[in-house]
């Protein structure tokens, strides 16, 4: 045998003790060599790991460990030299790495030991953020809440509604036991229960308003925490067994439009505040969170806000149906207006018609009996006489032109005179000789006045004569003697017009006298002149005269004695000739015809010395240059071709006037030498005609002659040659 | 006095008025007021006056011919013709027309018509002289204070 290198193990091989230790230690090497293979195992699993190399070195160290104890599983037997050499290898490579892993670890394990540190850190920040996720979840829920509530409350302007709504959403959002409104009353001076969230209808409590716990909420815009034993959070009766809930208020602003400043909108300069209790259920553990206050207090303004537009927008709203209102007033008061003014105007247009029928008739038959053609001026009067209503409008203008004076009283005269005849009264015109013929002003308003007053004075006369002087009256009389301040100044271009008309009718009474111009004025008796003066009449002529700048009034000495109706007016003188050229009126006599008298010679035969001075007078206004002779002799002797025309009177006794004429024939055969011979006579029978015709002459006259006869028949004479007229 | 020219004025057309009503006067009148202007300014006077002087002489010769034994009525017809003639010139309506009579009383050659004729003649011409001297008085008071006289150129 060789030397076996054979190691005995100390103890017996069939120890019991052994036997444990031999299977103690296969176990051992098990675990130990399984340990490694679940580290892999693990480590390849796990994502990360940053000790790999810490583990391969433990996973040796735990190996080789395991590969000892199972080379010790040989070492209870016999065993080789190898075995015990391999076992000895083992444990120092064992001893080795343990040594090197101990030191190993004493670097790690620290380092081990603070990611351990690390995770509890973190799950701690994670249950932070989860308690702030939390929270802010709990925040966003509460803004949608607000939104909500908002949305609620400005979805309406109804005053009612928007607190009900109010309460109401905020009792649901923060599930509030109760929640109350307190307005101020109107006296400012208490607080009146107005809405709550869970009684209906709530009673009528009021609280002064100078409470010190009232203040301290109104003093702040935050949500305040109150007592609930204070008079505004004792609202209902406590029917928690134990505390009742928190209490919070908060003031809400009641906003006026003038409050809305631009510029300081945070600060809101109002004094009226309405109040807002809000109260936690009772017996809750709850307490009043920040954000719960937060979202209160955020409420309370909305609230604010949408309270003035609803009392704004009511303020507007009364404001438009009052504007309404008025309209609809205002719309009343015009249509009755206008209804008013159809009915003046119908009214004037019926009278109008009413006035124009009969005149119409009038001048028609008047112009059949005056054979004449009338002037349709009386028509155009009637309009005027309802120019009334423009007199008293102050919109009336005079139509000033230039007329003819003389005309116009002539015209007056004219239109009267028919009715005058048949009243048998006579009408005297006597117009001074210094009134020029042509003036300038209103003519037709001047007529109707004339018209007016003439027409009275016939109209009240029942007999007798009325007399019309028309003048230019010295300065100091020209207005009514009972108004001597009324001084008018003549100046050149202008002249004061009198007027007077005397009627011999039954009078006025003096103290009649000023209601005379007022319109529909009436007097108590009607048998006098005032009984019927036709209300408008005397009131127009009254403003026509006034607007020529004149006065108008009445004088008489009382009932019985007639009466006299005064007025001047303001008239211009017109200017250039031409004026009065173009005024001129055929029929009105001017002295412009006596051009074609002027210097025409004329023989006048008369023995009778007034009517040959007549005679003369009335040639010599006509401009004729006249001789006179007052025998046959003597117009014999001077007659000559020079002369024109030869005025013989016929009818003297004891000359024979057809005898001169025949001898003056005689004398002048030629035709244009011969002077045109007219006779003047004062028989007018047939017999005198024949005779003047015999005696060759040219034309006869009937005397006396009045001026526009005279002229006439020299017109006709130096027109025609001849003559023969058997009337004036 | 109150009113001054204008009284004056309205008291000369009243009488004018007046004087025509009664028949005195008529429009032969008016005739010789309207020759009366600047150029001819005492016409209606020269001629009144002329009227007078030829009628108190007319009148006389009519009564100192109807005074005689053996009437000349061939004469007193000559007379009243002139007088009839002034008068109807002036416009002296009443002596005018006591003219008319007067002459047919010539033609009947009745003596007392004549001389009542003439009583009557003489009559209206008294009264129409005196009646035109305070007219012509009145246009005198008138025209010394100034004014102007009124003009009467239609009677209707």
């Amino acid at each position: 045998m060789e030397a076996c290198n054979c190691i005995e193990p100390q103890w017996p091989a069939d120890d019991l003790l052994m036997k444990y230790q031999y299977i103690s230690d296969f176990f051992i090497a098990l675990a130990y060599f399984s340990i490694p293979l679940e580290l892999i195992y693990f480590v390849k699993k796990s994502a990360v790991f940053p000790y790999r190399w810490v583990l391969v070195q433990f996973g040796a160290f735990i190996v080789l460990c395991g590969a000892t104890h199972l080379i010790n599983l040989w070492m209870f037997t016999m065993h080789s030299r190898t075995v015990a050499i391999v076992q000895t290898a083992a444990k120092v490579l064992t001893g080795v790495v343990s040594c090197a892993t101990a030191l190993m670890l004493v670097h790690i394990i620290p380092d081990l030991l603070s990611v351990k540190t690390r995770e509890l850190f973190l799950k701690n920040k994670a249950a932070e953020l989860d308690r702030e996720m939390g929270l802010i979840r709990t925040q966003e829920e509460t803004g949608r809440h607000v939104r909500m509530l908002t949305h609620e409350i400005r979805s309406t302007l109804d005053r009612h509604t928007i607190l009900k709504t109010t309460l109401i959403e905020l009792g649901r959002t923060l599930a509030l036991e109760e929640c109350a409104l307190w307005m101020p009353t109107r006296t400012g001076l208490e607080l009146h229960l107005s809405y709550t969230l869970r009684q209906q209808h709530p009673v009528g409590f009021t609280v002064p308003i100078q409470l010190p716990v009232i203040n301290q909420v109104f003093s702040t815009n935050h949500a305040v925490k109150i007592s609930p034993n204070c008079p505004i959070a004792r609202i209902r009766p406590i029917t928690g067994k134990y505390m009742p809930g928190e209490v919070v208020a908060v003031r809400v602003p009641l906003l006026h439009l003038s409050n809305f400043q631009i510029n300081d909108w945070p600060e809101l300069s109002t004094k009226r505040y309405a109040l807002m209790v809000l109260m936690l259920p009772s017996d809750s553990a709850r307490q009043w969170h920040v954000h719960e206050l937060e979202l209160v207090e955020v409420v309370a303004d909305q609230v604010a806000v949408a309270l003035s537009h609803a009392a704004i927008l009511e303020e507007s709203m009364r404001a438009q149906e009052q504007l309404v209102e008025q309209n609809v007033a205002l719309d009343l008061a015009r249509r009755e207006a206008e209804t008013a003014i159809r009915a003046r105007n119908d009214f004037l247009a019926v009278m109008n018609h009413e006035m124009r029928t009969p005149m119409h008739a009038i001048i028609a038959l008047s112009s059949l009996l005056q054979e004449t053609e009338s002037s349709n001026l009386l028509a155009t009067l009637i309009n005027d006489v309802l120019d009334l209503s423009r007199l008293e409008d102050g919109s009336f203008k005079l139509d000033v032109g230039t007329f003819n004076l003389h005309g116009v009283f002539r015209e007056v005269l004219n239109l009267i005179q028919p009715i005058a005849s048949v009243k048998k009264l006579l009408i005297s015109l006597n117009l001074a000789s210094d009134l020029p013929v042509f003036a300038v002003g209103d003519e037709r308003r001047l007529m109707q006045v004339l018209l007016n007053i003439v027409g009275n004075a016939v109209k009240f006369s029942k007999e007798g004569s009325i007399s019309v002087t028309a003048f230019i009256p010295k300065s100091e009389f020209l207005g009514d003697s009972r108004a001597p301040d009324f001084i008018a100044v003549q100046t050149e271009s202008y002249f004061y017009l009198q007027v007077q008309v005397k009627d011999s009718g039954p009078g006025v009474n003096p103290q009649d006298i000023p209601k005379l111009f007022t319109k529909f004025a009436q007097s108590q008796m009607p048998a006098t002149r005032s009984s019927n003066v036709s209300g408008l009449g005397l009131a127009i002529c009254k403003r026509f005269v006034s607007l020529m700048e004149g006065q108008i009034w009445i004088e008489s000495e009382g009932l019985g004695k007639g009466c006299t109706a005064i007025f001047t007016v303001k008239l211009g003188i017109p200017e250039s000739s031409n004026e009065t050229k173009l005024a001129l009126l055929p029929k009105v006599p001017t002295n412009s015809v006596q051009g074609k008298f002027s210097g025409l010679k004329v023989l006048v035969m008369d023995e009778n010395g007034v009517s040959r001075s007549v005679t003369k007078g009335l040639l010599m206004h006509l401009g004729c240059d006249v001789t006179i002779v007052s025998s046959s002799e003597e117009c014999l002797l001077v007659v000559s071709p020079l002369f024109k025309v030869i005025l013989l009177d016929v009818c003297m006794p004891g000359v024979d006037g057809f005898d001169v004429a025949v001898q003056i024939r005689k004398r002048f055969s030629k035709r244009h030498e011969r002077p045109l011979i007219v006779a003047l006579t004062g028989n007018s029978d047939r017999l005198a005609r024949d005779n003047c015709l015999r005696a060759g002459m040219d034309g006869f006259i009937l005397k006396p002659v009045s001026v526009d006869k005279m002229r006439s028949i020299l017109l006709d004479l130096l027109e025609h040659g001849s003559v023969f007229e058997a009337h004036q | 006095m109150d009113g001054g020219v204008g009284l004056l004025q309205r008291q000369l057309v009243d009488y004018r008025a007046s004087l025509f009503n009664e028949g005195i006067l008529n429009e032969q009148f008016n005739q010789l007021q309207s020759l009366q202007d600047e150029s001819n300014p005492d016409f209606v006077v020269e001629v009144v006056s002329l009227f007078f002087e030829d009628s108190v002489r007319l009148l006389n010769e009519l009564a100192k011919s109807l005074d005689q034994r053996n009437v000349d009525f061939k004469k007193v017809d000559a007379h009243v013709h002139q007088l009839k003639g002034s008068s109807s010139s002036i416009g002296a309506q009443r002596v005018q027309n006591a003219c008319i009579a007067f002459r047919s009383c010539c033609e009947e050659k009745n003596v007392e018509g004549c001389l009542k004729c003439l009583q009557q003649v003489t009559k209206e011409y008294y009264l129409v002289k005196n009646k035109l001297e305070i007219l012509l008085k009145l246009e005198q008071q008138i025209l010394a204070a100034g004014g102007s006289i009124p003009v009467q150129s239609e009677v209707i």
